[in-house]
């Protein structure tokens, strides 16, 4: 179909540090964020994941004859606040607008959108990347174009055929469930200069709106569920000249695919260049198992869209006072606060990426402000309390551990009333229901053995059952005292201090600390 | 002079998925003419103090509160439907074969 050869000649993709070599990368990406409203963007469907097919619809997002669209409160409110956190401009007035096709993943034949008239305009953000081989990260600001609400369309699934996939298919089946549930565009300016680093900047930039959204709680932003989904525009041009065609790359469901996706387009840009070929304007579909993308479907021209104001809805017009305080409701941009909890708590940015990955680390930071020294407060999330959080398939937040507990436990400790092991048992005893720390240790009777008659009596006995361990003792290998002290350990059930049984053992033997 | 041309027509037509021949993009090019220089004789009388208008009601802000109400049914959704597969809507294959 093509009338261009040139460009429709398979090349070979380039290797990616030799491609930078000649070419410069210009990206901008689209992300898409199906917004976490209880209702639909223009009706009242529910909005759940994984329903049953168009069991979530009704005559509006159907689009049957006689019906009219209602723009839902919440998601207007959501979006001023994903402006805001961008550092946007909120537009004074602004219209929905229609945007016309024809393709049965909107029953309307249109997709309300935006399309001259964004909610929010001009932003930025600012992005931490990891520079190669561990050499630290650098900022990097993303301008942000604009972003602006829609509705998102139905699935498609596509029937017959060998593949599965829209060519060769005989037929498709649409599930309108998801149609009409509200959807922000968010789109970046060019970003240029950023070289051999294009890749892990558009992961790192991805990763940061993925918390952010997270932070505002405006979605659940899950890739894998398809309500947070990238588009990676990428371009190639030598030094010095003007930017070179783009191609638009979808199907990218992952933060990893983004990196290798924009990765695998400038190499396979490069190829068809260094050819002496031309890039096609097109989308692209990038493939999670092979790593590259193949061409999808040509792309309209925007004015073939023939977008005209939303003769259905009236403009939306936020108020300025409004607007202000949805400011007050936004979060320190997450990568900042990382950072300085880092540098508060004196850890670097390795442990601090394992709790952020575990996924502990507002709990930490709520166990410090209550008063938890933060190393005791790492240690147990991302340790003991994250390991029960697994074993019994539940979020770390959904355990019943409040920060005082972890602040009493540690008093516990300190005071030498538990030991690290009781401890683990307390926090059991408060998960299962038992009651505060107190409590728990009173009803399991976990107070560290410090007794010292008890604890001689059972160092005596250690001593009778490994008469060889004890003659090396007396004979001045303390190092072996290890062995007996275990024994008094297990015979007392880890109620033992086990500092304090090791001096009462070298002193019953007379022997001194080596 | 014609605004609309049969090639207009051609290229909407596209669009809409719409296969029309060389007659009728003509006929639809007459037709689609005496429309449009209809509706454009609006701005013969809109001076530049009228601002162009896109609503009938000087109204902004019109909203609902964000609460779910239970759709059709999926027999009722697909009550209507020519064709249907599975609880989903079944359509004709979308891209024609290479």
């Amino acid at each position: 179909m093509s009338a261009s050869t040139a460009s429709t000649k398979p090349t070979s993709p380039v290797p990616f540090d030799e491609a930078l070599t000649r070419y410069e990368p210009v990206l901008g990406l689209e992300v898409h964020v199906e917004l976490g409203t209880e209702s639909k963007m223009f009706c009242a469907c529910p909005t759940a994941f994984g329903a049953e097919p168009n069991t979530q619809v009704c005559p509006v997002c159907l689009a049957l004859p006689g019906t009219l669209p209602v723009i839902n409160s919440i998601a207007v409110e959501s979006i001023i606040r994903m402006g805001l956190a961008l550092n946007c401009t909120i537009v004074e007035w602004c219209r929905m607008a229609r945007k016309n096709y024809f393709y049965p993943d909107m029953p309307k034949n249109y997709q309300i959108s935006q399309y001259d008239e964004p909610i929010c305009v001009d932003g930025y953000l600012d992005v931490v990347v990891p520079l190669p081989d561990g050499e630290g990260t650098t900022t990097v600001r993303v301008g942000i174009e604009r972003v602006h609400l829609e509705e998102d369309t139905g699935k498609l699934t596509h029937a017959g055929g060998a593949t599965g996939r829209i060519h060769g298919a005989d037929y498709s089946l649409v599930d309108y469930n998801r149609a009409g549930i509200p959807l922000v565009e968010i789109v970046t300016k060019p970003i240029t200069d950023t070289g051999a680093l294009a890749p892990a900047v558009a992961k790192a930039y991805v990763a940061e709106l993925r918390d952010i959204m997270r932070g505002l709680g405006v979605s659940d932003v899950k890739m894998e569920e398809g309500s947070l989904r990238c588009d990676a525009n990428v371009s190639l041009n030598r030094p010095g000249d003007e930017w070179g065609t783009r191609t638009e790359t979808k199907n990218v469901n992952s933060l990893r695919s983004v990196e290798r996706a924009v990765r695998s387009e400038i190499e396979r840009q490069a190829g068809v260049l260094d050819a002496g070929g031309r890039i096609t304007q097109e989308t692209r579909h990038f493939h999670e198992d092979t790593g590259v993308t193949t061409p999808g479907r040509s792309k309209e021209q925007a004015e073939d869209y023939r977008y005209f104001p939303e003769p259905d809805l009236v403009p939306i017009a936020p108020d300025a006072a409004w607007v202000e305080q949805l400011r007050a409701t936004i979060p320190e941009q997450p990568s900042i606060r990382r950072a300085r909890l880092a540098q508060d708590w004196g850890i670097g940015a390795f442990e601090m990426e394992s709790l952020v990955n575990a996924g502990v680390l507002q709990l930490v930071e709520t166990s410090v402000e209550e008063g938890v020294e933060p190393d005791a407060a790492r240690k147990w999330w991302a340790g003991e309390l994250l390991r029960v959080a697994n074993e019994r398939g539940v979020e770390p937040q959904d355990l019943p551990v409040a920060p005082g507990d972890i602040k009493r436990v540690e008093e516990l400790i300190a005071a030498g009333t538990i030991n690290d092991k009781l401890a683990r048992s307390v926090f059991d005893g408060i998960i299962s229901g038992e009651g505060d720390a107190d409590a728990v240790v009173a009803a399991r009777g976990l107070t560290v053995v410090s007794d010292d008659s008890a604890l001689l009596a059972a160092i005596e006995q250690a001593l009778v059952d490994q008469p060889d361990v004890a003659e090396k003792i007396r004979g001045g290998k303390v190092a072996a005292a290890g062995a007996i002290v275990g024994a008094v350990m297990k015979a007392t059930r880890g109620q033992a201090d086990a500092g304090k049984v090791r001096t009462l053992l070298l002193d019953h033997l007379g022997v001194a600390e080596g | 002079m014609s605004a609309i041309t049969p090639d207009d027509v051609a290229h909407l037509a596209r669009l809409a998925r719409l296969e029309l021949t060389a007659d009728e993009l003509d006929h639809y090019a007459a037709q689609l003419d005496v429309i449009v220089s209809s509706v454009a004789r609006v701005s013969e009388v809109a001076a530049d103090d009228v601002p162009p208008t896109s609503h009938p009601l000087p109204l902004v802000n019109v909203t609902r509160p964000d609460v779910a109400r239970p759709g059709l049914g999926a027999a009722d959704a697909l009550a209507g439907a020519p064709a249907v597969e599975d609880d989903r809507f079944r359509v004709p294959r979308i891209l024609d074969q290479d």
